[in-house]
């Protein structure tokens, strides 16, 4: 797709890619530091032995040549001189004319001043003047003997010279190594995450095309990359079925608030036709009725929306959930006697759960309702179960009818907004009770279970809604 | 009684004027926040009926301004928002009580009443009396020529609730609300069971009605003889 600098421009721009260069830069910085304090630091601690050494040379040739005299001096430095790897050594007039000594010849000057030479000079051998080799540097003594000469006591610079080279060349290497490596991983990893980011910006182009079933490709590692692409995919989840609704609802709109509409419409249509003010009174009143049944869904319709859309989480506490039950129980008990139902409960008390009181409350109330419609008459067993229990880690809210009761195929249908089974379509409703339970389980991120209340019968199965809501964990 | 209309809606509040005048209920309007803020500071009503969003100022605004200025008079909110939240909120700012829009006439008539009476029914009485029916709050008893009858924890205090608004009417919202602090629709007749269950049990061996059916409205507690 791209060329190689189009894919290392894309690959720096990647931000672990530059993250990683900074630090190599970091690091190099540090390392490159590091070797020079190392070594200059080991290179004057070497010096500084060479110091103490020559001065104690220097110290041992004025013994020597205070108890032995010259001859004992000469033989010594003689002997010395011949160990290998042996100090420079040099006996000169006091006018500075070189007398005896292994060195060939130095820089001029040297020898002019006592004590310690501050800066290192230049020297030569006798084998390397023979041999035409380069002049080495060294650091020297010079004393005055009681006789008026002067005696030089010098060491080659090279030992700590060499090992400074070598420390510095030691740690370039490994430093050359690290980068290379450090530029090597870099890449790979590099180009690894910018082709996860490719493919999951070209899912993501997909999903902004319009096409809301596509996921962020996933693999499986559960690294950062799979953390964010699982998320985003939930969101995408929950944004295709926030979708999905709108895209239902707006069809049934059409079909379940025109019909009143339609319905209201005629009524007045047919009323203003007639000419008895009787009927006028009769019609509007129908208008009216018709007008509140309209409402009645439309405020449904936007409850279940909002609550859908999450928009209500300020008023969520901790709520006593045993008495909303019995609450709801009483409230609903003449009308199911009235129906020739027993309303009968069975509630564990003080359970709470976090939640809004109003809304659980009407979805219990829609639950009881519903319960009381389809049980009545059906002849099933004329009795109606609230009860509410702890089951391991939830608080399970239900309600049971012997009613008629919703068959397998049809129970995730019906929890769909203006879903009314053919055999409900003469009860009274707007088809909206169990979506809002559904929304309001979800709000409460529980979950709505449905299930025949007895399921090995062949009739009057009944139909137990169960409203599951997790304990809170404080 | 005197109120005062905060409505921007001007066919809304012109409906509003002639039912309220009809229902023989004096009353101003203003049309934006503004107006209303300062007619509710000058004047002095009996109820403010107060849109939830209005121009210039908002409605849930005006309220918090008027109680900053220590003006205590009772809100009723209207609102076009939905039910659950924006109830609680319209509540916190300062307002009395909430009506959802659409409403009808009947349901904001009833409130407006019962808000606008509020400050002469003294909540320290102890008994409540209509006719020769007599509600003791203290003991929990109730009585009707002086023969004790038996209720229900609930059905005492819809009794109860009736009785303090003697003379009004009060419709099954109201009653849910008070009731039962509930604040949804409940769909079916549920309010109408509970109610007809207690005057059953206060009117079942008298000629005298006490509890009313006011149709298209709600119910009405009034010692009919009494007139």
């Amino acid at each position: 797709m791209h060329g190689l600098p189009g894919r290392l421009t894309a690959l720096y721009r990647t931000t672990a890619v530059r993250l990683s260069a900074v630090y190599l830069l970091l690091f190099a910085a540090c390392a490159a530091f590091l070797v020079f304090y190392v070594s200059s630091m080991s290179e004057g601690l070497l010096r500084q032995q060479m110091r103490e050494a020559v001065a104690q040379e220097t110290e041992q040739i004025e013994r020597v040549f205070d108890s032995n005299g010259m001859n004992g001096l000469l033989r010594t430095l003689e002997r010395r001189s011949r160990q290998p790897g042996a100090n420079l050594y040099i006996i000169a007039s006091p006018s500075g004319e070189v007398l005896a000594g292994n060195v060939a010849s130095l820089q001029p000057g040297v020898l002019d001043t006592e004590g310690w030479t501050e800066t290192p000079f230049r020297y030569q051998r006798y084998q390397d003047e023979a041999r035409g080799n380069s002049w080495p540097m060294a650091y020297a003594e010079v004393i005055v003997l009681s006789n008026g000469l002067r005696v030089l006591v010098g060491r080659d610079l090279g030992e700590p010279e060499n090992f400074r080279n070598l420390v510095r060349q030691a740690l370039m290497v490994a430093l050359g190594v690290m980068g290379v490596g450090a530029l090597a991983i870099w890449y790979l990893i590099g180009r690894n995450a910018l082709r996860r980011m490719d493919r999951m910006s070209g899912a993501s182009q997909r999903i902004m095309a319009g096409d809301l079933s596509q996921r962020l490709p996933t693999s499986g590692s559960g690294d950062e990359f799979d953390r964010l692409s699982e998320s985003l995919n939930t969101m995408l989840g929950r944004i295709e079925k926030l979708n999905e609704g709108l895209k239902q609802v707006s069809d049934n709109i059409a079909h379940d608030l025109k019909t009143p509409l339609t319905r209201l419409r005629n009524k007045a249509e047919a009323a203003l036709a007639g000419s008895d003010s009787a009927d006028y009174r009769i019609a509007l009143e129908e208008v009216i009725g018709e007008s509140d049944q309209l409402i009645r869904t439309f405020n449904a319709l936007l409850m279940i929306s909002r609550v859908e859309a999450g928009q209500a989480p300020a008023e969520m506490s901790t709520i006593d959930i045993s008495e909303i039950a019995h609450d709801s129980a009483e409230l609903y008990e003449p009308v199911a006697e009235d129906c020739g139902l027993r309303l009968v409960t069975e509630i564990t008390e003080g359970a709470e759960i976090k939640g809004n009181r109003e809304l659980v409350g009407q979805a219990l109330g829609n639950l009881i309702d519903n319960a009381i419609k389809y049980a009545e008459g059906s002849g099933g067993e004329p009795e109606i179960r609230v009860s509410l229990q702890r089951r391991d880690g939830s608080v399970v809210l239900s309600v049971a009818d012997s009613g008629t009761g919703v068959p397998q195929d049809k129970r995730e249908e019906v929890v769909k907004r203006f879903v009314r089974l053919d055999e409900s379509r003469s009860k009274p409703g707007t088809g909206l009770g169990l979506s809002l339970v559904g929304a309001v389980m979800e709000m409460h991120h529980g979950r709505l279970e449905l299930e025949a209340t007895h399921p090995e019968r062949e009739n009057n199965r009944g139909l137990t809604v169960r409203m599951v809501f997790p304990i809170p964990m404080d | 009684m005197k109120i005062l209309i905060v409505e921007d809606d001007l066919e809304a509040a012109a409906y509003l004027s002639k039912a309220f005048r009809e229902a023989g209920i004096v009353l101003d309007h203003a049309s934006d926040g503004e107006s209303g803020l300062f007619l509710a500071t000058e004047n002095t009503y009996d109820v403010l009926v107060i849109d939830r969003m209005l121009p210039r100022r908002d409605g849930l605004a005006v309220i918090s301004e008027l109680r900053r200025r220590n003006i205590h008079t009772p809100v009723l909110i209207l609102s076009a928002l939905g039910q659950v939240d924006d109830r609680v909120t319209g509540l916190r700012a300062g307002g009395d009580d909430y009506l959802p829009k659409p409403y009808a006439f009947s349901e904001l008539l009833a409130r407006v009443e019962v808000l606008g009476r509020r400050k002469g029914t003294p909540e320290q009485d102890m008994v409540y009396r209509v006719g020769d029916l007599e509600l003791d709050r203290l003991s929990h008893t109730v009585k009707r020529a002086g023969k004790e009858i038996l209720l229900q924890p609930r059905e005492f205090r819809l009794l109860e609730y009736l009785m303090k608004n003697a003379g009004q009417v009060v419709t099954r919202t109201m009653l849910l609300e008070n009731v039962w602090d509930y604040h949804f629709d409940p769909q079916t007749n549920v309010i109408d069971v509970h109610v007809s269950r207690l005057r059953s049990k206060i009117e079942k061996d008298f000629d005298q009605p006490l509890l009313r059916t006011v149709r298209g409205a709600g119910y009405m507690m009034k010692d009919e003889a009494a007139g």
